[in-house]
């Protein structure tokens, strides 16, 4: 298709044909395939190759989008365009076909399409860098999030998915961390300090009075700026006067001066609404994005609440702890707790001081005073009390986990649980946020499973346990160093024979004890699908069986995780060993309580595991999966190439996470697709599953040494 | 200055080093040291725990031996080993040994770095035994009345194979090290670095706002020794964003996406 020439109407045709199902769908492709037969081989290879892409998600939107975007390549960079209708196709995953096709037909909602082929900023480019930029400015921890406007509601910073009012990508970046400067500073500089929803309920045009109050605060908080962040001030002043905006009327060049006084407040803005509202509105300023009081004041009411009882509930806590380190009997006093600010610049550091005496705040609380501090202005003393026992009701503060299997109860939703984004070969691109993955116990069995296997396979035992046994690092006594603990009499006499002898002296005349540490975490990852029933789950569980009594004889750290699920929104991980767990009886009652259940999506697992593990530190990491087929799930398409393509991009992001995946399966036609997802060398099919118990643990074994 | 070689036992800090006191930490260092006990610095890294210790050396006019520990560090290169010379083994002290004979200050740097039966070695040193067991010599050393051990710790790393032992940090007097306040650091800045207060102000407010991203990307924030690294070179003429840039932010970043928003950072501040 990116061949030189062009395509001609009727090759075009009979693409699109194939694509857009026409025999069934009836879409009208003629007119479409001269349109784009017009243009150039470029462009054409550009939209053809995305509308294929799409067509495997939704031929609707695909065949929308193609006559859509024709037009578009004239105004927009093809980096813009990919990314609108990659926001398109996420909309589609989420909120479905309705919703993707209305992002489609407002492209002009998507970007504001100021300038002829704008280098626009993208959320998804700028969000990493400017998200870790906000969070060294200090205060609350805040979140960044796409939104269809600039705002915050005093928690989460909103930017549209593009920013493209300037010609350069450089500049709309630097607008982009404008914006999310000026956003910040409303928090940090005490926007919300006041009742706004009152303060403007006061005017008959409220969102005339709202507008001019923003660009009111927007004067005070530049000012501020200025004085936090010189360079960046420099930065906003030079996107303002390329973009040509124009100055400040006179009436608010005297607000202005009145509001970059450093005392000016939120208070100083209301007192100047009053005098300003009467008059005209001055433009936005680029960055100034939307001011809403509402959406502010109703987390800041939850905020406060809560906020309030965690900190008095953590000094509670906080008391108590101290107490129990001081001697018993000490000081029965009731704490008394209180903050002072260590520097003379507001919003800074908070000390804490129990009963006269500085104490170091443990990180939540510092946060919560810093957040309380911002909301308020200071702490107010009842703040400061700690909680009484019983005075406010656990369930309110405490992180309870939720029971995965309550969800399934009544309605559905995908609360407590982690999302994972699932590669879609034929889009090129992920599905974000596709994979509901919930970690649940294996429900432990207290039967003679274990002993059994022991006994059944007792010849074994012995000779693993001898095996590894053997491959324990031990210190090794290295001789004829060059350097070492010890002087090694053996070469130093020989080295000395040999220069009586007139021959050269050996200078390795040291010996050196040598620790080598066997450094390996390894993670086993074990079908647990339906497709597992009978025997291959019995060679599964007593492999497991025979692994850990091997492995607990190398000091490897070991995980076990089972995964199975039913849908993308019901994707499982069995926890049967974790990391920091000892191999007890818990461990082998959940291994004898291995049991089959549904289908073999991979993907999430392998990413959720790939995560654990590289929260272990090890020098060498395994992900080792015990499987019985290919990866599969009911209904949505999993099954085939698609699951294949999503397995093997998971196995390569963990590849990249520096971590060496592995597959031993009982599948014999595994070798038509395991060399594809794990690559040529990294995969063993056991042809027998009786011959699994004996092999798994040999070919761990020769895996690591 | 030309440069010399000294024995370790001969190396006294004779000129008083800049050290500004953030707390009581030099009463508690010499009423632990008149009471010979040992003494455990911990903190985060270039926060001043060896600049303190060359602060007490000088102070107390005893020599230093600093020994760097690291993950190869055995017991017998703090104690000692026999060598061979024309023929025949002699054995020379190791730097714990030297400091224990000479009544020298030891400081372990990063004690948890060194290998686990190195641990051992202090033990009888660190408690009120104050011996030192030579046991390729077969004998045991007792300590000279002024000598002193000191360790440091950094227990930041959050690591389980870096963890100190109960059985080890029982035996020491704690000393804990943080950053300097704003001010103070502001003014360690300004000496140091030679720069004048507001660009040492702005450095300070530059490494909080590292600091805050502490456990979001960064395993540190920045320390005041790279708060001094980069005030030298403003001072040396470099313009301030590329200072930040060359002496803080690549020294505790290689993530490239971290290292632009940090670098944003500086240049919004300058």
């Amino acid at each position: 298709m990116a061949d030189n020439a062009p395509l001609t109407a009727a090759q075009i045709e009979k693409f699109l044909e194939a694509w857009l199902e026409v025999e069934f769908t009836f879409l009208q492709v003629d007119q479409l395939a001269a349109d784009l037969a017009a243009l150039p081989p470029e462009d054409q290879a550009f939209l053809l190759g995305w509308t294929k892409r799409t067509a495997t998600t939704s031929i609707q939107v695909a065949y929308q989008f193609s006559v859509r975007a024709i037009d578009l390549l004239a105004h927009m960079d093809k980096r813009l365009i990919e990314a609108w209708l990659v926001h398109a196709m996420d909309t589609y995953d989420r909120f479905g076909q309705r919703h993707a096709l209305k992002v489609i037909n407002e492209v002009e909602h998507f970007a504001q399409l100021s300038h002829e082929h704008a280098a626009g900023a993208l959320f998804e480019d700028v969000a990493g860098i400017l998200l870790t930029f906000v969070r060294g400015l200090s205060g609350r921890q805040l979140k960044l999030e796409q939104g269809e406007a600039v705002y915050t509601n005093s928690e989460t910073l909103y930017l549209p998915a593009v920013v493209a009012r300037m010609q350069q990508a450089q500049d709309n970046f630097n607008l982009c961390k404008a914006m999310v400067a000026m956003l910040w500073a409303q928090t940090r500089f005490g926007s919300f300090r006041a009742d706004l929803v009152a303060a403007l309920s006061r005017y008959p045009d409220q969102d005339k009075a709202l507008q001019q109050l923003h660009r009111l605060e927007t004067l005070r908080l530049e000012a501020c700026l200025g004085r936090e962040l010189p360079g960046l001030y420099r930065e906003m002043q030079r996107l303002k006067s390329a973009l040509g905006e124009d100055p400040l009327p006179d009436d608010w060049q005297a607000f202005a001066t009145q509001l970059e006084q450093p005392d000016a407040s939120i208070e100083d803005s209301l007192r100047l609404l009053a005098q300003a509202y009467p008059g005209a509105t001055p433009v936005p300023c680029c960055y100034q994005g939307e001011l809403r009081p509402d959406e502010v004041a109703e987390k800041m009411t939850t905020r406060i609440e809560r906020e309030k009882m965690l900190l008095r509930v953590k000094l509670a806590q906080l008391a108590e702890d101290i107490k129990q380190q001081t001697a018993p009997g000490e000081s029965n006093r009731e704490p008394r707790f209180d903050v002072q600010e260590k520097e003379q610049d507001g919003g800074g550091e908070m000390e804490l001081i129990l009963n006269d005496l500085p104490i170091a705040p443990p990180e939540q609380v510092r946060q919560l005073l810093t957040s309380i501090q911002l909301d308020l202005g200071g702490i107010p003393p009842e703040y400061l009390t700690a909680a009484g026992p019983g005075e406010y009701d656990p369930s309110l503060y405490e992180d309870k986990a939720l029971d995965p299997d309550a969800v399934w109860q009544g309605t559905y939703h995908e609360e407590g649980a982690t999302l994972y984004p699932e590669w879609d070969h034929g889009r090129q691109h992920f599905r974000k946020n596709w994979c509901v993955m919930r970690e649940k116990d294996v429900m432990p069995v207290r039967d003679d499973f274990v002993s059994a296997t022991r006994e059944k396979y007792s010849g074994l035992v012995k000779h693993l346990r001898r095996t590894f046994e053997a491959m324990r690092d031990e210190d090794k006594l290295l001789k004829r160093q060059v350097a070492g603990d010890e002087v090694d009499i053996d070469a130093l006499v020989e080295a000395l024979a040999d220069a009586r002898d007139g021959s050269e002296m050996s200078d390795r005349l040291f010996m050196q004890k040598h620790r080598a540490e066997r450094n390996i975490a390894v993670m086993f990852m074990v079908d647990m699908s339906g497709s597992t029933k009978g025997w291959i789950n019995d060679a599964e569980r007593e492999s497991l069986v025979l692994l850990c009594e091997s492995l607990e004889l190398l000091g490897d750290r070991y995980a076990i995780y089972g995964f199975s699920g039913t849908t993308r929104k019901r994707c499982e991980l069995y926890r049967i060993k974790r990391f920091d767990e000892p191999y007890n009886d818990n461990v082998r009652a959940r291994i004898s309580g291995i049991r089959p259940q549904d289908y073999t999506r991979m993907g999430f697992a392998i990413r959720h595991l790939t995560k654990l593990l590289t929260q272990v530190e090890a020098r060498s990491k395994l992900l080792i999966t015990l499987s019985d087929g290919k990866p599969d799930d009911y209904h949505d398409g999993y099954r085939g190439k698609y699951g294949i393509e999503d397995t093997r991009h998971a196995l390569v992001e963990a590849k990249r996470a520096g971590i060496h995946p592995f597959c031993i399966t009982i599948d014999t036609e595994g070798r038509d697709y395991l060399p594809h997802m794990y690559g040529a060398a990294n995969y063993v099919v056991i042809d027998e599953v009786r011959k699994l118990p004996l092999k798994v643990a040999d070919i761990y074994r020769k895996l690591t040494t | 200055m030309e440069s010399r070689a000294l024995n370790q036992e001969e190396y006294y800090v004779v000129k008083e080093p800049y050290y500004e006191a953030t707390g009581d930490e030099i009463a508690i260092f010499e009423a632990a040291h008149k009471n010979k006990l040992p003494i455990l610095l911990k903190g985060p890294t270039g926060c001043g725990k060896t600049r303190f210790m060359e602060y007490m050396a000088w102070r107390m006019q005893r020599p230093l031996i600093t020994v760097s520990c690291h993950d190869d560090l055995t017991a017998s290169d703090l104690v000692g080993r026999y060598l061979i010379k024309g023929g025949e083994t002699t054995w020379v002290d190791g730097p714990l040994t030297r400091a224990v004979r000479a009544g020298a200050i030891c400081y372990l740097d990063e004690i948890v770095e060194a290998r686990k039966d190195t641990m051992v070695v202090i033990h009888p040193l660190a408690d009120d035994r104050r011996m030192l067991p030579m046991e390729k010599l077969g004998s045991l050393l007792e300590a000279h009345p002024d000598f002193s051990l000191a360790v440091s710790y950094n227990p930041g790393y959050q690591s389980v194979l870096k963890d100190l032992k109960q059985s080890t940090r029982q035996r020491f007097v704690a000393l804990e090290f943080d950053y300097p306040s704003a001010a103070l650091e502001a003014r360690i800045v300004a000496k140091e670095a030679a720069v004048d207060g507001s660009m040492a102000d702005k450095l300070v407010k530059f490494a909080h706002m590292t600091r805050n991203l502490k456990g979001s990307g960064l395993e540190e924030g920045a320390s005041t020794r790279l708060l001094v690294h980069a005030g030298k070179l403003i001072a040396a003429g470099v313009a301030p964003v590329s200072a930040c840039r060359a002496a803080i932010a690549q020294a505790i970043t290689d993530d490239a996406e971290m290292l632009t928003a940090v670098q944003e950072l500086s240049s919004s501040l300058f």
